[in-house]
């Protein structure tokens, strides 16, 4: 598949900021974080921001931006209008919370409660934004059990780095939060084993063979595309990358997104706040690029099965 | 609406095509009246970009491949046509997060709403037959409309009223009609000859079917050249001829 910029944002972005919400609002309602107004402002306005600039990313490089309402209209069938549906009422709790927290300085009482409903939201909105791949039967990559938990322990993992470093920037030590990003780091590197491994070994059930129906008479490929330069089926589903290229950036993506975080995070979150604050900045960029690299191969790697026709020998 | 109608119910209208590999010539005659069809109507008109240049590009609805079947001598070339299957269990259509994407309750055929389209492409990624393409004047997808334009339209005299690919093709290797309905022409087609779905495993349940290429007459070759001709003659042992013989055997090279 086509790793368009504009997707691996929003998701990369969209992902992190609706945990990085997610952890700010779980913990605020279990009392975990104290109700500092700034702290408030700082990670729901950063989370705030990446969703709603994800989101809008997303939007603008629609056909028809200005008719992206009817998209609320499809919930009963449609994971994308699940998903924006879901996105937009997140705002509801996101705004109450933010008052609560910020301008009203507490998160006491109904406000913890709405803090909860907050976290369930964002957690649902992200689980929708998985589905939508999950369930598209034509990516053999995607359509199997891993990929929805792997794109909740990317996000969880991307937001729980820059809560970790926000909240050694605020002078909070809360040993809680590195566990999270710890967990975070082993379920994500895991998963993605999992994943690579069997996308790997594992091609989909569908052959040249099964997609022209000529199997019979023996294999069959393909002599002449219908046109001599690429069309739109191509250019979208047709993207491959050489394996010794995706087992390069593999190892990228496994340095920046699990390595070096790990021992960043290990060395330096209970240290002194002049090694901590850095040391977990640095962790959480590190891993945002590794979300970037991951969630590209994500794409680059996924086979169509509408390319059987155009030369394919698998899918 | 994304939410598939309940179909089929017994009795209810199927319309899709049946194309024939065995006959098809891969000329692209459908294609290209295909084109030229949507050049007007529903889905019009149909981005053609630097048509004559180097670097042509645009939308068809309907697009030929060629394949090889078979290894070495036993091989056949195959001529492909690929449009719209019109499936009964369509993903484009439930994947589609405005409704503009849906299948007609009367006679199954699915179609775009280009209205309500957003263009986020995903029905093109839901579907397995590389059947749907974006159009990037309009914004909107574009995919095979059935020529719903052409079959009910009383405009045109009633042998008209066919697919423009159906009416167009030399070779006779198009064939339009209700595929729920057993006793349709078409659906006698599949049955005599063994119509295939394609990628069945996906559970799409595409209508269109692919009538396979016939298997070879015996002792000809696939494309049924090598037949080695019947004696001229009947040469019996006290007979004629040795002309006739030389006449046999030059025929029979």
């Amino acid at each position: 598949m086509h790793p368009a910029y504009s997707v691996i944002f929003f998701t990369t972005a969209s992902g992190a900021g609706y945990a990085l919400i997610f952890l700010m609002a779980l913990f605020a309602a279990m009392n975990g974080v104290p109700a500092d107004p700034w702290f408030g402002a700082v990670g729901l306005g950063l989370g705030t921001v990446l969703v709603t600039g994800g989101l809008l990313s997303s939007t603008a490089h629609l056909g028809h931006p200005e008719r992206a309402w009817r998209a609320y209209s499809q919930w009963k069938s449609s994971w994308l209008s699940r998903e924006g549906v879901l996105a937009t009422a997140t705002y509801v709790p996101l705004a109450l919370t933010f008052w609560g927290w910020v301008i009203k300085g507490s998160m006491d009482g109904t406000f913890s409660f709405i803090a909860a409903v907050l976290a369930m939201m964002c957690l649902l909105t992200v689980h929708s934004t998985g589905m939508i791949y999950a369930t598209l039967r034509t990516i053999s990559a995607w359509h199997n059990r891993l990929t929805v938990p792997g794109y909740l322990c990317f996000a969880l993992l991307s937001g729980s780095v820059w809560f970790h470093a926000l909240a050694q920037m605020f002078g909070y030590q809360t040993p809680a939060v590195a566990l999270v990003v710890i967990v975070a780091l082993f379920l994500s590197f895991y998963i993605k084993r999992k994943y690579w491994r069997s996308i790997d070994t594992q091609p989909g059930p569908s052959t040249p063979e099964s997609a022209t129906g000529l199997g019979d008479r023996g294999k069959v490929r393909l002599l002449d595309p219908p046109t001599m330069t690429e069309n739109f089926v191509q250019r979208e589903m047709g993207f491959s990358i050489a394996r010794k290229h995706a087992q390069k950036l593999r190892r990228i993506c496994f340095f920046t997104y699990f390595l070096i975080p790990i021992v960043l995070t290990g060395l330096t979150s209970n240290g002194e706040p002049w090694l901590a604050i850095p040391g977990t900045l640095l962790a959480a960029i590190s891993v945002s690029v590794g979300v970037v690299v991951e969630r590209w191969l994500f794409f680059a790697e996924a086979k169509h099965v509408s390319m059987l026709y155009y030369g394919a020998e698998a899918a | 609406m994304t939410l598939l109608p309940p179909r089929p119910q017994p009795g209810d209208k199927q319309l899709g095509l049946v194309i024939d590999l065995d006959t098809c010539v891969g000329c692209h005659a459908c294609a290209v009246n295909c084109k030229e069809w949507n050049t007007g109507g529903h889905s019009a008109p149909l981005p053609d970009h630097d048509p004559y240049g180097s670097d042509p590009n645009g939308v068809w609805f309907n697009r030929i491949h060629t394949f090889e079947a078979g290894q070495g001598t036993s091989s056949r070339t195959v001529h492909f046509p690929r449009s719209c299957l019109h499936c009964e269990d369509a993903a484009c259509v439930s994947v589609c997060p405005t409704g503009a994407s849906y299948k007609r309750d009367e006679d199954g055929i699915v179609l775009v709403n280009e209205d309500a389209c957003i263009g986020c492409k995903l029905c093109s990624w839901a579907c397995p037959y590389g059947a749907r393409e974006y159009d990037t004047d309009a914004g909107v997808m574009k995919k095979c409309t059935l020529c719903i334009d052409r079959i009910y339209n009383e405009n045109l005299a009633e042998e008209d009223r066919v697919p423009a690919c159906v009416s167009t093709c030399p070779a006779s290797a198009r064939h339009f009609g209700d595929l729920n309905d057993p006793d349709s022409d078409v659906s006698k087609l599949v049955a005599e000859r063994g119509g295939k779905e394609l990628m069945p495993e996906l559970g799409y349940k595409p209508v269109n079917r692919y009538l396979p290429p016939r298997a070879a007459k015996k002792d000809q070759g696939p494309s049924g050249v090598g037949a080695s001709l019947p004696p001229l003659v009947d040469l019996a042992p006290d007979g004629d001829s040795k002309f006739l013989r030389w006449v046999d055997r030059v025929l029979s090279r």
